[in-house]
């Protein structure tokens, strides 16, 4: 593999007191998909915003496109081509759709036009005058990724983006996610639904207690159920 | 010559027009308190001061230097939010973690210093400004100075285009979602402590600015913005602070209020608008266009 | 060193005082201190910052000045007068400002306090812009004690001083104290559990009030006057200040920090507005530095020494 796009090695973060990821080491190709699985409070979420650079106290190195960004701000990491989705979506009350969608600014040249994105989620046009958090669960994840697109960040950080959403629109999440895909983006996913990010990642990072403990390829998967079943608890 | 309730129109619609002038600056000053609780989390006590050094800043500049009103009415807001970026780099920025009553402390301690300042250099007592539209109209029910009709106007303008600004641009829907949630607006890319220092010069240029239009209407005093900063926390009290417009009605309100009520029973207009402030809370402890938070 | 002993050495400080300091500043002080005492109160141990208090302290100052001077009332039942008049103007203030929490209620306090400025600037009995000078010292309790000599009034202040200290104290310590605390950590919970926050807060804000009002009623005789000063939001924020520069939530806080300003000012008086320039800078390195004030840094300190000694 060529130098990843994405290198983290010996990632400790805190929060306040609390030291929640302890010596984190993975890394994300050009044009992977990559999930982060584990159980609750393994520490995928904070292993998301340390890349982004919104947690506490962050010590190691994550070196993204050639650039360290351990102790940069993050709207310094957001300008260097890396775009974040948290779980809770984060839509704004005080913005309508549109003003959401339009609220990332950009930050590299070939990001998604914003007809595409309402190509892509037809929905966001038709109440692209709504208050943001007016929209439905699905319609505003789908309006938390949306926006996220037009920045040109080559990198996408997307944290549980199918939680609590019907089947049919988590099926709609993967195919948007499988077309980012060959549209050349980035995905570093985190993902409590194993059988969705099954479907999409070509490599799974297993974290538990704050460290990386074991990578599976999308074609090992099959052959490692059983080790996956007991990471994971299901 | 007929009278309305007892009372001579030219005493009721004078009063009206002086309360809408007030009106103004209470709209101008509880715009920019808002906007800058919005998003540093600090009631800016020093607004009142600062509001004192945009017409001591016109003041001196037509003293000293010559410069018209008319200029100053640019330069004075932008003297004042430049100490204003320097405030906030310097000190508000050391105390955005902790509690909200340590940037009311703070802000307290920074305009007993200012207005100390300003006493010990030029006493108590107010200096004239001369006014740059003399003269007036008289309308027939009222005499309308022509100085006086031109601030109740440009506050209206100014104060709209602020929400316009806000509600309505794109830099605006910056400041509205950095408002809800800071670290995700960074997060995007956008440089937020650049923007709460940008936000916190606007706020202190809009109170300065009220400054400046005040110069030739009130006397130009140290103390000017002492009582008055006491009147808009009432006044952001009774809107709440979640509205942009609402902070503009109310202010315009309140100071129609006040003088309707210096015409109806004097002794209660410097009172009134606390009286407003306490039934508010009595109704609608949230403000009238506040949000429950 | 526990604060049992350092009370004890505050007290024997305070009975010998008078021979070596001059009486009429130690009493101004001490009416600081209780008024301070009052403030803390309801910052420390419920977590209210009022910033009106000024309100209870200067009304009460022209209650009880007026009773002494124009109704010749014994000193005594004018004290208890201006207490009264602070503590019934605490249950209508307080009642509306306990809607609204945090840095809404000390921006309502300061309201109303700004109102009673105007009604005392308007009012006929305050004397308006020239205040109410000129109340006599008449003698206290029928005669028996002779509050015209510095001395006998100094320990009459001493003495009302600790008895308003000695309430603050019992009331924090007290059962109603638990509660207060209990609401000032988890207002909800509290509520949860059982107790109406409101009604707590309520009682809580009209105690320190009263002995806010007490302090200011005390400060009329003392001084003769009553004036605007007293009703002046830049009294408000003294008060606040000598809180802070003592430590807020610390039982001898009030007492260090009301010392320190009086005396500042003692010194400073002629210089007119360099004491609120001083003021202001000490309000500024406070809250950027010293957040615990003097006694809390202090204690803190002595903390750290004597677990460090221990350890070795």
């Amino acid at each position: 593999m060529a130098e990843p796009l994405l290198k983290v090695s010996g990632l400790h973060a805190w929060y306040g007191e609390s030291h929640i990821l302890q010596g984190v080491d993975f890394e994300v190709g050009k044009g992977e998909i990559v999930t982060l699985l584990g159980r609750n409070g393994a520490g995928k979420t904070t292993t998301l915003k340390s890349v982004m650079g919104i947690v506490g106290k962050r010590q190691g190195k994550i070196v993204f496109d050639g650039e360290e960004t351990v102790g940069r701000p993050s709207d310094f990491i957001a300008r260097c081509g890396i775009a974040y989705c948290p779980e809770e979506r984060g839509i704004f009350a005080s913005l309508n759709v549109e003003e959401n969608l339009m609220l990332p600014p950009v930050v590299k040249p070939g990001g998604v036009t914003i007809d595409e994105i309402y190509k892509l989620f037809p929905n966001l046009l038709e109440r692209r005058r709504s208050q943001g958090t007016k929209l439905s669960g699905g319609e505003q994840q789908m309006l938390a990724i949306g926006r996220i697109l037009r920045t040109g960040a080559s990198m996408l950080l997307l944290d549980e983006p199918t939680e609590g959403l019907a089947p049919v629109i988590v099926q709609r999440i993967g195919e948007v996610i499988r077309q980012l895909k060959a549209r050349g983006f980035t995905v570093l996913l985190v993902e409590q639904n194993f059988r969705f990010a099954a479907t999409l990642a070509d490599r799974h990072y297993i974290v538990e207690d704050g460290r990386v403990i074991d990578m599976i390829k999308a074609a090992d998967v099959e052959r490692s159920i059983d080790k996956l079943h007991e990471y994971l608890g299901v | 010559m007929f009278e309305l309730l007892g009372i001579p129109p030219q005493a009721l619609f004078g009063q009206l027009l002086l309360g809408l002038i007030n009106g103004a600056f209470y709209a101008m000053l509880s715009l920019g308190l808002a906007v800058i609780f919005g998003l540093l989390n600090v009631i800016n006590f020093t607004h009142g001061a600062q509001y004192m050094m945009g017409a001591f800043a016109a003041w001196l500049m037509l003293g000293y230097l010559g410069i018209p009103f008319w200029v100053s009415l640019v330069l004075a807001p932008i003297i004042v939010a430049l100490f204003g970026v320097l405030l906030e780099r310097l000190l508000l920025r050391r105390i955005y973690h902790l509690d909200h009553l340590y940037g009311f402390l703070l802000t307290f301690g920074l305009a007993l210093i200012i207005e100390g300042l300003f006493r010990w250099r030029w006493g108590s007592s107010g200096q004239p400004y001369d006014n740059p539209i003399p003269g007036g109209v008289n309308l027939g029910f009222m005499f309308l100075p022509y100085y006086r009709g031109w601030v109740v106007v440009a506050s209206l303008v100014i104060c709209l285009a602020t929400w316009y600004a806000i509600e309505r641009t794109r830099l605006g829907a910056y400041l509205r979602a950095a408002t809800e949630n800071p670290t995700l607006v960074r997060a995007f890319g956008i440089n937020v402590p650049r923007m709460i220092t940008l936000t916190y010069a606007f706020g202190v240029g809009l109170a300065a600015l009220a400054g400046v239009l005040a110069a030739p209407i009130q006397q130009v005093s140290a103390l000017m913005g002492t009582n008055l900063v006491l009147v808009v926390f009432a006044v952001v009290v009774i809107g709440g602070m979640g509205s942009i417009m609402g902070s503009i009605v109310t202010g315009f309100g309140l100071g129609v209020i006040e003088g309707l009520t210096k015409v109806a029973y004097p002794p209660a207009s410097n009172i009134v608008i606390f009286v407003v402030m306490a039934v508010v809370l009595l109704v609608k402890p949230a403000g009238l266009f506040g949000r429950t938070k | 060193m526990t604060s049992r002993t350092f009370g004890f050495i505050l007290l024997a400080a305070a009975l010998v005082a008078p021979f070596v300091a001059y009486p009429v500043f130690l009493m101004t002080a001490l009416c600081f201190a209780l008024f301070t005492c009052a403030f803390n109160l309801l910052i420390g141990y419920v977590g209210l910052m009022s910033f009106g208090h000024a309100m209870f302290f200067g009304m009460a100052a022209y209650v009880c000045g007026h009773a002494i001077k124009v109704w010749g009332w014994p000193p005594e039942l004018a004290l208890l007068a201006g207490a009264a008049v602070a503590g019934a103007l605490g249950v209508v203030t307080g009642a509306l400002a306990i809607r609204r929490q945090g840095i809404y209620f000390a921006m309502i306090t300061l309201a109303f306090s700004q109102m009673v400025f105007f009604f005392c600037l308007q009012a006929p009995f305050t004397g308006g812009e020239d205040g109410l000078q000129g109340v006599p010292r008449s003698p206290m309790l029928g005669g028996l004690l002779p509050i015209q000599n510095d001395t006998v009034l100094y320990y009459v202040v001493l003495a009302i001083f600790l008895f308003g200290f000695g309430a603050v104290y019992r009331i924090i310590h007290s059962p109603f104290g638990q509660v207060l605390k209990a609401i000032r950590e988890n207002e909800q919970r509290a509520i949860s559990l059982g107790y109406n926050a409101d009604r707590y807060k309520l009682v809580a804000f009209v105690l320190s009030a009263t002995l806010a009002g007490l302090a200011g009623a005390l400060k009329a005789i003392v001084m003769q006057f009553a004036t605007l000063t007293d009703v002046t939001a830049a009294m408000s924020g003294e008060v606040v200040l000598m809180a802070l520069i003592g430590g807020i939530g610390t039982i001898f806080g009030p007492v260090v920090g009301a010392l320190v300003i009086i005396t500042m000012q003692n010194y400073l008086a002629a210089t007119g507005e360099w004491v609120l320039v001083i003021q202001g800078v000490i309000f500024v390195v406070i809250v950027l530095a010293f957040r615990k004030g003097v006694v809390g840094e202090i204690a803190d300190r002595w903390r750290a020494y004597t677990t460090r000694s221990s350890k070795s």
